[in-house]
């Protein structure tokens, strides 16, 4: 191992990382180095840059990688697991920290995503990938972005510290349900995952707390936490999915849950599904997610959007109008009167979309082109819509407007 | 009729003021002639200057100038005008701007629209180089905006890069930070940047190490990194192999199920009896005037198909693809790209000869939409007997029969597009077209690029055999 060149441990501890979803760079503190004291390099600024793009059509924002793909624990979703054949690196933290730095010089990345498999104990890890964190704070005084992926079962002061130099810590819950879990990660356990989560959300909030009362109070993680489940490695179906991401949202207070569709890993483990990465399901998950966190929808009635046999949303269209098709009821929406959350419930209206209906409704009253003018497309807007001079007659009743509806474009994902 | 001429492109300061005169002396927008485009000059030469009201001011919402601020950096040259053309409407409605509904607030959103996601793509896409001089290292970056912004945006650059010493030079201006103060160059060309840094290899290591190559998805990377910034990008250099590569890498990694033994034991049969009934084909009605129908000819096990447009004069009467003009400059640039023409499949989106008589001669015509429908009926089958790993599609028409839509060649051209079904898709220029450039300079360099491409596409079939 010793003989590996740095560039030869990327590709093995970046091909490793390459399994997480999340490369999200967006909503922490506000910061640069032409502010304060001098000699710093970086910034964050709100919204989260995409350096690049990769062919597979997800950002690439972040240096993501492994300190180390050897792990003690055997997950068998995981090509890192103990008993895989997949060839092992190790980083120094010194190689980390250099890395990140000259690519941010050079503005490849906003900044770094850090993971590592398991070494000698959870403690001893997470003490390492502090130590990255620290040194690009303290010794390089690098304001850029810092995500840790922590470890459930590590010292809470470790975790505190962490949460001190990044700026979104997340721990993966990684499969959908308790069961899953047993299976396929022996070595996890969900009682923990969620004490850890827990610990991290009052950590957060006593952290955004103290800020908010003293000045110079340290930030702690201030983009918050995060975590990532796997789409169809076990039997979970879309309802016990969706069902948990709610949860975690409400009680962990999560800023963003991740999907991740089981991708076919090499050498993969005997109990698993060999097959394409669901990737539509996936993106119905991301868009339900959407629809959770931006549109009003509750978890329950998500559910009534999926099929009651597979329990799963449809893939054919977007969750959004399978839902509208079960409540007929609550259509058509009239867009010079009806209040904001009833207009963001009519397929193919987006909050943008929304916002910009509801200004401009006070200067006029909006007509079918109005609507054309500040939406992406009027076509499927029109039966669930009353404008001024636009009245679905029987659209919205006929049985078939399935197919009368243009089928969704195939869209880009969600996650930045 | 007033002439105002701006200190630049994306002088919003100097509009503001003479913006604020004009619309105090109630002079019509249709009255001025903006000028920012030029040299640096006097603000009211050669017109009338409209009557100077430096302490009369009025205001405008907070909105608008931010709007404003942006939408003056787009390339329009209408920009000025709309600009004062909607404050003369903001001041009879002042809330007119919050009407998105608004065609002409909706015009120039549209500008600032534009201008804001180049500014993006700026701090997303410029990449530094590392140069050592006297002083120590500096970092010098090569960037081609659409719109006038590297000013604006240089404010991002010294807020991220305070530490560090460097320039980003562009075809209009360069930027210079020292550390210290920022200053500004005139424009520069791609040369004057190091042509190199060690670190980027590294990086392109990164780029191909973090792609899956099992979720290949080429339409959400193009949407968000569009063609136009590729080649400033080290990166990109990598991305035709990496999506030729996915396929290969994803079947090594799925155990793919081998193909059924009966489908492929009656292949040649079925060949044969569709060949019988296309010869047969009226399915419009291109057949009245064409000899006989042109099937595709070769292997019905072939890795390789190519697809043309239609039969040509000479193939009409032959009864064979590709044997014209056209096909015979294909045969050579076949062997001059080393693919053997006997193991692929070649064959035609149309198999009837369309043409329009002129004296004794027949003119080729192109087909239309439903021709290419009716004949896809034909394709299909044809592709679903021999299912070929790479399929090349030969001109546009060739293009929209492979994907039932209409394609850009320019566009598409030059990278493989995954098919339904896991076939590699190439979509390049007919050999005709070889035949049809005047310029006997381009017409070399662009037979070199087509046999290039199909050198390329040889590599990629030796790899997934």
């Amino acid at each position: 191992m010793a003989a590996l060149t740095t560039c030869q441990k990327l590709e093995i501890l970046a091909d490793a990382a390459k399994y997480d979803a999340s490369c999200a760079s967006s909503g922490t503190a506000k910061r640069d180095s032409a502010s304060g004291r001098k000699g710093g390099i970086g910034s964050t600024e709100g919204m989260g840059i995409c350096h690049a793009y990769a062919p597979d059509g997800r950002c690439i924002s972040l240096l993501k990688i492994l300190l180390t793909n050897s792990c003690i624990f055997d997950c068998h979703y995981c090509i890192n697991r103990r008993s895989s054949d997949v060839r092992r690196a190790r980083f120094t933290a010194r190689e980390v920290v250099d890395l990140t730095i000259s690519f941010y010089r050079r503005n490849y990345i906003e900044g770094l995503f850090l993971s590592s498999g398991i070494i000698r104990s959870s403690d001893y890890t997470m003490e390492q990938m502090v130590e990255v964190a620290r040194s690009l704070r303290e010794e390089h005084d690098f304001r850029g972005y810092i995500h840790l992926k922590t470890i459930p079962d590590a010292d809470p002061e470790l975790a505190h510290q962490a949460g001190l130099y990044a700026d979104r810590l997340s721990i993966n819950v990684e499969l959908p349900t308790e069961q899953g879990l047993r299976t396929l990660a022996p070595e996890k356990n969900r009682r923990q995952i969620e004490t850890a989560m827990a610990g991290m959300r009052s950590a957060i909030e006593d952290g955004s707390d103290a800020s908010r009362r003293y000045a110079h109070a340290p930030r702690f993680a201030p983009a918050g936490q995060s975590t990532q489940m796997i789409v169809g490695a076990d039997q979970a179906d879309d309802c016990a999915i969706i069902r948990r991401a709610s949860s975690l949202y409400s009680r962990h207070k999560l800023r963003r849950v991740y999907y991740s569709a089981f991708s076919p890993i090499p050498s993969p483990s005997s109990i698993l599904p060999l097959k394409r990465p669901p990737l539509m399901r996936e993106h119905r998950l991301y868009q339900s997610d959407w629809m959770m966190r931006f549109y009003g929808y509750s978890a329950v009635e998500l559910e009534s959007a999926t099929d009651p046999q597979t329990g799963c949303l449809p893939l054919d269209i977007d969750p959004k109008l399978a839902w509208a098709l079960r409540h007929r009821e609550a259509f058509p929406v009239d867009v010079n009167r009806a209040p904001r959350e009833a207009l963001l419930r009519v397929p193919g209206l987006g909050v943008k979309a929304v916002d910009r209906i509801i200004v401009s409704r006070r200067h006029r009253r909006l007509g079918l082109d109005d609507v054309a003018r500040l939406t992406q497309s009027i076509a499927k807007l029109r039966p669930f819509l009353i404008a001024a001079d636009w009245r679905p007659v029987q659209l919205a009743d006929r049985i078939d407007l399935r197919p009368q509806l243009p089928p969704a474009d195939a869209q880009y994902e969600l996650f930045r | 009729m007033y002439r105002v001429r701006l200190n630049g492109p994306d002088d919003f300061d100097g509009w503001r003021r003479a913006a604020r005169a004009f619309a105090l002396a109630g002079i019509a927008p249709a009255d001025i002639v903006w000028q920012g485009d030029a040299e640096a000059g006097d603000l009211f030469a050669a017109g009338a200057p409209p009557p100077t009201a430096d302490d009369a001011r009025f205001s405008v919402p907070r909105a608008f100038v931010e709007l404003a601020e942006r939408a003056i950096l787009h390339r329009d040259p209408q920009r000025f005008a709309l600009l004062y053309t909607l404050l003369m409407q903001l001041r009879e409605r002042p809330a007119s701007l919050e009407d998105r509904a608004d065609p002409l607030v909706r015009r120039v959103e549209g500008l600032a629209k534009a201008v804001r996601r180049d500014m993006h793509k700026m701090r997303a896409f410029v990449r530094f180089r590392e140069l050592a001089d006297a002083e120590g290292p500096r970092f010098i970056a090569w960037f081609e905006p659409e719109h006038h912004i590297v000013r604006a945006n240089a404010g991002f650059f010294v807020r991220r890069f305070a530490s560090m010493r460097w320039s980003i030079l562009t075809p209009e201006i360069g930027i210079h930070w020292d550390g210290e103060t920022l200053t500004e160059g005139p424009g520069a060309t791609r040369g004057d940047v190091p042509a190199d840094d060690p670190v980027e290899d590294i990086w392109k290591g990164y780029y191909a190490a973090i792609f899956n190559p099992a979720r290949l998805k080429i339409g959400a990377m193009l949407s968000e990194m569009p063609r136009k910034y590729w080649r400033n990008l080290p990166e990109a250099t990598l991305i035709p192999e990496l999506v030729a590569g996915a396929q290969a890498r994803e079947a090594a990694m799925i155990a793919t199920p081998a193909r059924p033994a009966a489908r492929r034991g009656n292949a040649a049969p079925a060949w044969q009896a569709l060949r019988e009934e296309a010869m047969g084909c009226t399915r419009c009605p291109l057949y009245r005037d064409a000899t006989q129908t042109v099937f595709g000819e070769g292997p019905v096990d072939a890795p390789l198909m190519f697809i043309g447009e239609q039969p040509g004069d000479q193939e009409d009467l032959a009864g064979r693809p590709f044997v014209g003009p056209a096909g015979q400059l294909f045969d050579r640039a076949l062997e001059e790209a080393g693919i053997d023409r006997r193991q692929a499949y070649v064959t035609n989106a149309v198999k009837h000869f369309k043409h329009e008589r002129r004296g004794k001669r027949r003119i080729h015509q192109t087909p239309e939409t439903p021709e290419i429908q009716a004949c896809r009926w034909w394709l299909t089958q044809e592709l679903e007997l021999i299912r070929p790993r790479i399929i090349v599609a030969l001109g546009a028409t060739a293009g929209r029969a492979l994907l039932g839509k209409a394609v850009t060649i320019s566009r598409v051209r030059g990278a493989p597009i995954a098919l339904e079904g896991g076939a590699q898709g190439w979509i390049t220029v007919h050999p005709s077209y070889l035949l049809r450039v005047p310029d006997e300079a381009r017409k070399a360099e662009e037979r070199k690029r087509f046999v290039e491409e199909l050198r390329e596409i040889g590599e990629q079939m030796k790899a997934l055999i």
